[in-house]
C-alpha cells in the first residue's frame, strides 16, 4: 500500500512503454488491426480504452478485496461478467447524459468488452498484487500505451495509402510486419529501468 | 443457411476458413505463446478443450437459451471451461503454466471461439457442432504449430525444447536469432506467412487465368462492353 510517487510513476511508465500491452503482450490486436486505418478513429478508440481500463481496474480491485478471497475459482468468470455488464451500464449512462460523447465513441464502447486487453489488465493486476492506487496507475499506463500504439500505427498506415505497395502485400501481412518493426523499436525501452 | 455435408463442416475450419491464417481471429494467443513448440501445443490443446466443451453445451442447450441474452450465456459457458482448463494445467504442468498461464484466461475473449458458437453451434445439431469445433481447433493448431516450429527453430536453434525429445537443429555453433522468440518475432513470423499466402493466391489466380485465357478474355470484354 505504501508506495511513493516514484514507484507509481514507474508502474505507469513501464506499463506504457516497456511492457506495452499491444506491442509486447499482443493484447487488443483486433482493434489494432481493425480501426487503425485513420488517426482520428484510432485516437477515439484509444480514449475509449483508457476510460474502460480505468473503471475495470477499480472494479477488479474491489472484487479482489471483497469477493475473490472467498471464491478464488470464480476469478475469470466474475471478471468477464462484471466487465461486460459494466460496459453496458457505462454505455447507457453516457447515452443518457452526453449524447455527443456517445456519438464520438460510437461502436467502440461495446466492442471493448470483448477486447482481451481489458480482461488481461484485470487478471494481471491481480497477479501482480496491486492495490487500488497501483492498479489505477497500471490501468492508465496500459491505456496510454494502447493509445500510443494505435495512433502510431494509424499514422504509418495513412502514409502507406499514398505509397506504391506491391499487390501481394496489400493484405494484413504488411501491417503485421510494420507492427513488428514498431515492437522492435519499443523493445529499446526495456533498458530504461535496469540500473 | 446452406446445407453442408459433415466433411465440409470439418474441413472448412482446417484450411478454407482457417481461424488464424485466413480470418485473422485469435491472434493474441497465436502471437504471444508461440515461442516454443511445447507452448504452442499446450495452448492449442487448451483451446481445443474449451471449443469442444462449449460447442457441445451450446448446441445441446440451443433451444433453452433465450435469444436476447445468448451472447452473455455463451461467454459464461466458455468462461467456465476456461476456468477448468486453467486449473487443470496449473496442477498438471506447472512449468508450462509458468510460461503461458497469463494467457490462458484470455481464451475467454478469443473471438474465434465466440464466433463459432454464434455462427454455427447455436444453429446446428450436436454432432455437426462438434465436428465444426474439431475442424476449427485443428486449423488453429496447424497455424500455432507453423509459427511455433519456425520461431523455435530459428530463435533458439532447438526443437521440442523442455521435452524429452529436445535436440539441436543446427548443432552447437548456431547463433540463435533471439529476436524471433521475443515479441517482434511473433509479428514478423505471422506477417511473412500472410505475405507468402497472398503471393501464393495471386500466383494461383494468374495461372488459372492463363489456362482459360480465351474464356477469360471473352468475359472481360463483355463486362467492359456492358
Amino acid at each position: 500500500m505504501d508506495k511513493s510517487i516514484g514507484d507509481l510513476f514507474l508502474i505507469l511508465v513501464s506499463a506504457m512503454l516497456v511492457t506495452n500491452f499491444t506491442l509486447f503482450y499482443f493484447l487488443g490486436l483486433c482493434p489494432f488491426m481493425g480501426v487503425s486505418a485513420k488517426v482520428e478513429t484510432a485516437l477515439r478508440m484509444g480514449l475509449a480504452n483508457i476510460f474502460v481500463m480505468t473503471i475495470t481496474s477499480l472494479v477488479a480491485s474491489f472484487l479482489n478485496q471483497f469477493v475473490l478471497p472467498h471464491a478464488p475459482y470464480l476469478q475469470t468468470i466474475s471478471f468477464i461478467v462484471v466487465i461486460a455488464s459494466l460496459v453496458q451500464i457505462v454505455e447507457m449512462t453516457i447515452k443518457k447524459f452526453s449524447p455527443t460523447l456517445f456519438r464520438e465513441l460510437g461502436i467502440f464502447l461495446p466492442l471493448i468488452t470483448t477486447n482481451c486487453a481489458i480482461l488481461g489488465l484485470a487478471g494481471w493486476q491481480t497477479g501482480l498484487g496491486y492495490s487500488y492506487v497501483d492498479g489505477l496507475f497500471y490501468a492508465l499506463g496500459a491505456g496510454f500505451g494502447v493509445t500510443l500504439a494505435l495512433v502510431l500505427m494509424a499514422s504509418i498506415r495513412e502514409k502507406m495509402e499514398l505509397s506504391d505497395v506491391p499487390a501481394v502485400a496489400r493484405n494484413m501481412g504488411l501491417v503485421l510486419i510494420i507492427a513488428g518493426t514498431l515492437s522492435l523499436a519499443f523493445m529499446g525501452f526495456s533498458g530504461l529501468f535496469t540500473s | 443457411m446452406r446445407a453442408t455435408t459433415p466433411q465440409q463442416d470439418f474441413i472448412r475450419g482446417v484450411w478454407d476458413e482457417n481461424p488464424v491464417l485466413i480470418q485473422l481471429l485469435g491472434l493474441c494467443p497465436a502471437l504471444a505463446v508461440t515461442n516454443t513448440v511445447l507452448n504452442s501445443l499446450a495452448m492449442s490443446g487448451a483451446t481445443l478443450f474449451v471449443l469442444l466443451g462449449s460447442s457441445l453445451f451450446i448446441s445441446t442447450l440451443k433451444k433453452v437459451i433465450p435469444y436476447e441474452v445468448r451472447i452473455s450465456t455463451y461467454i459464461l459457458i466458455i468462461a467456465t471451461f476456461v476456468t477448468i482448463v486453467d486449473m487443470a494445467l496449473h496442477a498438471q504442468a506447472p512449468s508450462v503454466y509458468r510460461d503461458i498461464g497469463n494467457f490462458i484466461p484470455l481464451i475467454v475473449v478469443n473471438c474465434m471461439i465466440l464466433g463459432r458458437q454464434e455462427a454455427f453451434a447455436s444453429k446446428r445439431p450436436v454432432g455437426r457442432a462438434l465436428l465444426d469445433a474439431l475442424g476449427t481447433a485443428a486449423g488453429f493448431t496447424i497455424a500455432m504449430l507453423m509459427m511455433g516450429t519456425f520461431r523455435e527453430v530459428v530463435g533458439s536453434g532447438t526443437l521440442f525444447q523442455d521435452t524429452r525429445w529436445a535436440f539441436n537443429v543446427f548443432g552447437p555453433n548456431y547463433e540463435p536469432w533471439v529476436v524471433m522468440i521475443s515479441p517482434p518475432g511473433g509479428f514478423f513470423t505471422l506477417g511473412f506467412i500472410l505475405l507468402f499466402l497472398g503471393w501464393w493466391e495471386t500466383r494461383k489466380a494468374q495461372k488459372r487465368e492463363i489456362r482459360h485465357w480465351p474464356h477469360s478474355v471473352r468475359v472481360t470484354s463483355r463486362k467492359e462492353a456492358a
